[in-house]
């Protein structure tokens, strides 16, 4: 019980931490009360279908939507099946030479390698903020904070036109190096380091002569994990989602990421209705993923962070 | 946004002088975050602020080659003078009036359905909401959009076989349809937010309330939802912030309609600047008045709901 609140209040503090509210103990719930009736249950759990329904329907949409040909996705019934999904997916991975795997493969790219090196960026600063004591951390701090409030499109220009003076625009380091800055993960890294890492543990490895740079890897490091895995995931999806850095930033197909590709496509579709299939499966090929990750995850992070509040 | 990182373990140590601790191992931490934070925030932000203070005048009849001239705040001026730029910002404004009530009173309202005794199956709710915070924006506005479209949609096409006709991309009804999308792709994320604060609610507290004859309603919005005003303050911070980034779901829906112009909202408005018009200092000078903006209401936000909480 104990374990688990503690490792509640950190997660409850931030809005990024959504695993925890599905993991939460079943132990917690409290009693039946006498206040629901038959009428009551019907009602609540009604409403709950409704929104789901609201939730999930689009998403059926589009798998329906992916089994169709251009004339199909006009004409017929939204929820039956066409029978066009091989050849949809067939003609989207060889579309333009098999430019949307490329497109994929850049947006694992960028997302992976920004949300690993960015994450850990990010876990050594929220570690230093929340156990070393030296001047000017609360004015660093404050600017991180800062950072947190200041929305990412209002850098995005600032951003391109600082690349484009330094003549760095269209190549994969203006994507990747903004991806490496994420205000919000040295937030949350400093709530998990508090959360999951006691003094004490960090004490005993001094008193046993390991340096600071030791401690961390070897006993911090260990322990962080679980925060680690969590804020490399928020920033891989806000990385794998961003849609105006790469759209400023890149002019050349090649380097395209997945969302900046279909919209290149969506833009041709009012011209040559052809392209719409191409969209829709391209839609359809990049969620998938994220949805079979996020579901698998989500067990993930209910593990990581009971582990993590075991130890 | 403080944390709780200066807890009771911290303060009831006696000041310890010990190695390891200190400015110099903790710069070594914080380095590589603080680089990237200059390279991809504080560099950007200030270049732009540069550049806004100049501007390109053609001399003659513009063949003379353009110079660069300082003209202090008057690309601010003019900004804040373009009626276009001018309508984006009253768009935006509406869309925020819109927007942040109608998403965070959805979110309450099914996070505190899925606490209520009677909710079923809370997992499987919890996941089918969350789902579409793992769709990529540039996707949902593209699911979304198609929804909208007269011919593909099956809600336009059921409207129409009932006798409706709504047209969800007119000029009117654009921006409604716009917050839908929003709301399909935030609700989620805010309810595990919430919910997980609700969680945390004592169980003595409800049982009090009980016993003193308030029904699950009464206690849902008089004892719950002041209980977690916490968790409500974040997630409007959050929701103020993101709402001021809209950029992904107009420039798709500009795809699909001509009632989303190229300048439709103030971020579309300085990509506009940057590229169609190719006037860097205004587009820079549009950044910065957004920031700006978006700093000066996350402060008001904080400040309102620290007020309410310390209360």
């Amino acid at each position: 019980m104990s374990t688990t609140s503690s490792i509640a209040r950190p997660t409850s503090v931030s809005p990024s931490v959504p695993a925890d509210g599905a993991g939460a103990p079943p132990t917690r719930r409290r009693r039946r009360s006498p206040g629901g009736g038959i009428g009551a249950t019907f009602g609540v759990n009604g409403l709950l279908v409704l929104g789901s329904a609201y939730m999930v329907l689009p998403l059926l949409w589009l798998v329906f939507a992916t089994t169709k040909d251009a004339s199909a996705l006009y004409g017929s019934d939204a929820f039956t099946w066409g029978g066009a999904f091989f050849a949809n997916l067939e003609r989207l991975l060889t579309e333009d030479d098999g430019i949307f795997l490329r497109w994929l493969g850049n947006s694992v790219l960028y997302a992976a390698v920004g949300a690993i090196v960015g994450g850990f960026v990010a876990l050594m600063a929220g570690y230093a903020f929340d156990k070393f004591q030296f001047r000017g951390k609360g004015a660093l701090y404050g600017a991180v904070l800062i950072g947190v409030l200041i929305p990412n499109t209002a850098t995005v220009i600032p951003l391109y036109l600082l690349a484009a003076s330094l003549g760095v625009t269209n190549t994969m380091w203006a994507v990747l190096i903004p991806a490496f800055c994420n205000p919000f993960s040295v937030y949350l890294a400093r709530v998990f380091s508090a959360g999951y890492l006691p003094d004490e543990t960090l004490e005993a490895a001094r008193v046993d002569g390991a340096g600071p740079i030791r401690s961390f890897f070897s006993v911090g490091l260990p322990m962080l994990v679980p925060g680690f895995v969590t804020i490399a995931l928020f920033q891989f999806v806000a990385v794998w989602n961003n849609f105006m850095l790469p759209l400023i930033m890149l002019q050349d197909r090649q380097l395209f990421p997945t969302s900046v590709g279909i919209f290149l496509w969506q833009s041709q579709v009012q011209q040559n209705p052809e392209y719409l299939p191409l969209v829709i499966a391209g839609s359809f090929l990049s969620v998938v993923p994220l949805v079979i990750a996020f579901v698998m995850l989500q067990r993930f992070w209910r593990s990581g962070l009971s582990a993590g509040s075991v130890k | 946004m403080s944390v709780r990182t200066s807890g009771p373990s911290r303060s009831t140590t006696k000041p310890r002088p010990i190695q390891g601790t200190g400015g110099r191992t903790a710069a070594i931490f914080l380095v590589p975050f603080f680089t990237v934070f200059l390279v991809a925030m504080i560099a950007p932000v200030v270049y732009a602020v540069g550049l806004s203070l100049f501007a390109e005048q053609r001399s003659g009849l513009g063949f003379g080659g353009a110079e660069t001239v300082f003209v202090g705040l008057g690309n601010y001026v003019d900004v804040l003078q373009n009626d276009t730029f001018i309508a984006g910002f009253a768009r935006l404004a509406l869309y925020c009036v819109l927007y942040v009530p109608t998403l965070l009173g959805v979110a309450l309202g099914f996070a505190l359905l899925l606490d209520a005794v009677v909710a079923k199956a809370r997992r499987a709710f919890q996941l089918l909401l969350f789902l579409p915070h793992a769709v990529p924006g540039v996707i949902a506005a593209l699911i979304w959009a198609y929804l909208y479209t007269p011919g593909v949609s099956p809600i336009v096409s059921a409207l129409a076989s009932g006798g409706i006709q709504i047209d969800f991309l007119s000029v009117h009804l654009v921006l409604p349809s716009m917050v839908n999308i929003a709301v399909w792709e935030w609700a989620g994320y805010n309810v595990i937010i919430l919910f997980t604060a609700l969680q945390s609610v004592p169980r003595e507290v409800l049982e009090a309330a009980r016993v003193d004859g308030a029904g699950e309603i009464r206690t849902a919005f008089s004892i719950k939802t002041p209980l977690i005003a916490p968790a409500l303050g974040v997630a409007l911070l959050f929701t103020v912030i993101g709402s001021l980034q809209l950029f992904t779901e107009p420039k798709i829906l500009s795809t699909a309609t001509t009632a989303v112009t190229s300048t439709w909202v103030p971020n579309m408005w300085a990509y506009d600047a940057a590229f169609n018009r190719n006037n860097l200092p205004q587009a820079a000078a549009a950044s910065i008045i957004l920031a700006l903006l978006a700093g000066l209401l996350s402060w008001v936000v904080t400040r309102f709901t620290s007020k309410g909480n310390s209360r």
